[in-house]
């Protein structure tokens, strides 16, 4: 207040001639130094967020352009990943990425879509409903590693049998196990977001459709489902986005095999996992900057999934 | 016949009703397994020895997980003492600059990181702090997982403050109190339990977090608390265990999971229950 008086007061005299600068200095102003430091600190901050992420990339940049000298192109097409030759092609963990997240996608999409159109349209409230979002939100809380030790303990064995039936090579391990493994971890994401975006649909809408006879499925099918689809095309692809960057589950369970997967029992390996098993072996330079360059990869993919998808909410959220 | 047609658009309705809650049980079913197996299997082995002793030399019974409960804490106060200040600071610019480029800017680089795989989080910490340092250590993890903590910290406390009216403010302002005294002795302690509930929520998240650690912390069979030095982890013993070819260790990887879920699950419901009780509310 002291502040804001002296310059109103000031800039009067100002007005009216008086010259007062001289005698403002020897003025002291406890409150302006502290004021001036903590808006910089504020904004020092705020620009850290975006300098962190500026540095991240670089640093992503910096490290693998080796490799993207060295290989060009030829990284995402190549079939050899072969670190006694120096030779390295990233196309195994791509196809193998590719093929666990959209296959975990698949497997979650009925179990998460129930989930939304339950939480959202039949039972909002009550015990029941607060109890399957607690355990929605146990299940997104537990850390991904118990999940990649479960499935490795529990989940093999039985992938293991159900191969010995379907008279493939028991291995157990591979990618129909990381897939399983995934698709429990990416159900809460999709749900929660579901769920959301189908409690948006304004009640006129659907009281209108009841008005005209029809039962709650068609309801659901003709006229909530149409009016979310963005919404809930937004979730999957961010629990896509997750499935993409999971490391540590599906490091244990997917066999780590650097060839191209011929089938979807087959042992392979993805980005992340190939990142995680490889970085502290990778011992020259080059080694190095092709799993930093996976990393970039990596990184550039889910920016772009995640982007996409909040902006796909935001448009829905405003919509409404 | 009419008759038949309702009938039948009855019966689709029931029969899809019923499928969504088949699905809906269904897909709780692996959380009542994987929470039934930890406990199971951890519970035999929890014991005063195992939350207090080192772990043992293959062969041997016996033998805890002290160390890694000792680094988790030490990781997790390392990431903290990183992120709270930084990240309440961007909260706090954000609430307060609604509009602007560089509040647009941090939003969207929020955004990101939160996005960004921890597996990447990790080679960062690597090439910044290892690399240099020529050594794994507990900083180096530490930091990788501040870097995870952030956004989730920057998010809820500009989500927090921006609940608290615009009244609170200018009353302050009103008085003569200065700006930094007013966000410091008005705007924060009354957005206070939403802060408390994100930093709770993002030590849950890190705590969890193996990928970032691989090759920053690294994992250590002994007990250490020097900074510098690599340090083992509760996620990290886990990991390195479970795939370890001996039943001893399985049963220390048991152990640990049951120990981590226990504390990650009741870091969730505290910051809910935080949420309920201590609500902001105007």
């Amino acid at each position: 207040m002291e502040t804001e008086l002296n310059t109103g007061a000031s800039s009067l005299l100002e007005f009216s001639g008086i010259d007062r600068s001289r005698e403002k200095d020897f003025r002291f102003d406890p409150f302006a130094a502290p004021e001036s430091v903590f808006k910089a600190v504020l904004f020092g901050s705020a620009l850290c967020m975006v300098l962190l992420l500026l540095c991240i990339f670089l640093t992503l940049l910096i490290n693998s352009l080796p490799s993207i000298k060295e290989f060009g192109f030829r990284f995402f097409y190549g079939k050899t990943w072969n670190p006694v030759t120096g030779e390295f092609g990233a196309l195994p963990f791509l196809v193998g990425t590719l093929i666990t997240s959209f296959l975990s996608l698949a497997i979650s999409l009925p179990f998460s879509l129930s989930l939304s159109i339950f939480l959202g349209e039949y039972s909002t409230k009550g015990t029941v409903a607060s109890l399957l979002q607690s355990a929605i939100e146990l299940l997104a809380g537990i850390p991904s590693v118990i999940y990649g030790f479960w499935g490795l303990f529990i989940l093999v064995p039985i992938v293991r049998s159900i191969e010995i039936k379907l008279g493939v090579t028991p291995i157990g391990v591979g990618i129909f196990t990381s897939a399983l493994v995934l698709s429990i971890m990416i159900i809460p994401y999709a749900a929660s977001l579901g769920r959301e975006v189908i409690r948006l649909v304004p009640d006129e809408l659907k009281e209108a459709a009841y008005s005209l006879g029809a039962t709650r499925f068609e309801v659901i099918k003709k006229v909530i489902l149409p009016y979310v689809i963005s919404g809930i095309t937004a979730g999957n692809l961010l629990a896509l986005g997750r499935a993409i960057g999971e490391t540590m589950a599906v490091t244990m369970v997917i066999g780590n095999s650097n060839v191209i997967p011929k089938s979807i029992f087959a042992p392979a390996n993805t980005m992340a996992s190939v990142i995680a098993n490889e970085f502290t072996e990778a011992t020259d330079d080059i080694y190095l900057s092709s799993l930093v360059e996976i990393g970039l990869l990596l990184f550039m993919v889910t920016m772009v999934i995640n982007i996409v998808g909040k902006q796909i909410i935001k448009k829905m959220s405003v919509q409404v | 016949m009419v008759n038949e047609r309702i009938f039948f658009r009855i019966f689709k309705d029931k029969l899809f009703k019923l499928s969504v809650i088949g699905f809906c049980f269904a897909s709780i079913l692996p959380l009542l397994f994987i929470l039934f197996y930890i406990f199971k299997n951890g519970i035999a082995v929890i014991n005063w020895q195992f939350l207090t002793e080192l772990p043992k030399p293959v062969g041997e019974i016996g033998g805890g997980i002290s160390n890694a409960i000792v680094g988790t804490v030490m990781l997790v106060l390392i990431s903290s003492i990183c992120s709270i200040p930084l990240g309440i600071g961007a909260g706090i610019y954000l609430s307060e600059h609604k509009q602007g480029k560089l509040s647009y800017a941090v939003r969207l680089c929020v955004e990101i990181l939160q996005g960004i795989p921890s597996i990447v989080i990790g080679i960062i910490a690597y090439v910044w702090i290892v690399m240099p340092l020529r050594t794994f250590s507990a900083v180096s993890g530490g930091i990788a997982l501040g870097i995870m903590m952030l956004p989730i910290i920057v998010r809820s406390t500009e989500e927090t403050l921006k609940l608290i009216p615009e009244s609170l403010k200018e009353a302050s302002l009103a008085l003569g109190v200065p700006y930094y005294k007013t966000i410091m002795k008005v705007i924060v302690p009354a957005g206070l339990s939403g802060i408390v509930t994100a930093v709770i929520i993002s030590v849950a998240r890190v705590a969890g977090e193996t990928a970032p650690l691989l090759f920053t912390a690294f994992g250590n069979p002994f007990m250490n608390i020097n900074i510098l030095k690599p340090v083992n982890s509760l996620p990290l013993l886990v990991f390195n265990y479970a795939a370890s070819p001996y039943p001893e260790w399985h049963a220390l990887a048991w152990g640990a999971s049951l120990v981590l879920a226990v504390l990650v699950l009741t870091l969730n419901v505290l910051a809910r229950i935080f949420t309920k009780k201590w609500k902001v509310q105007f």
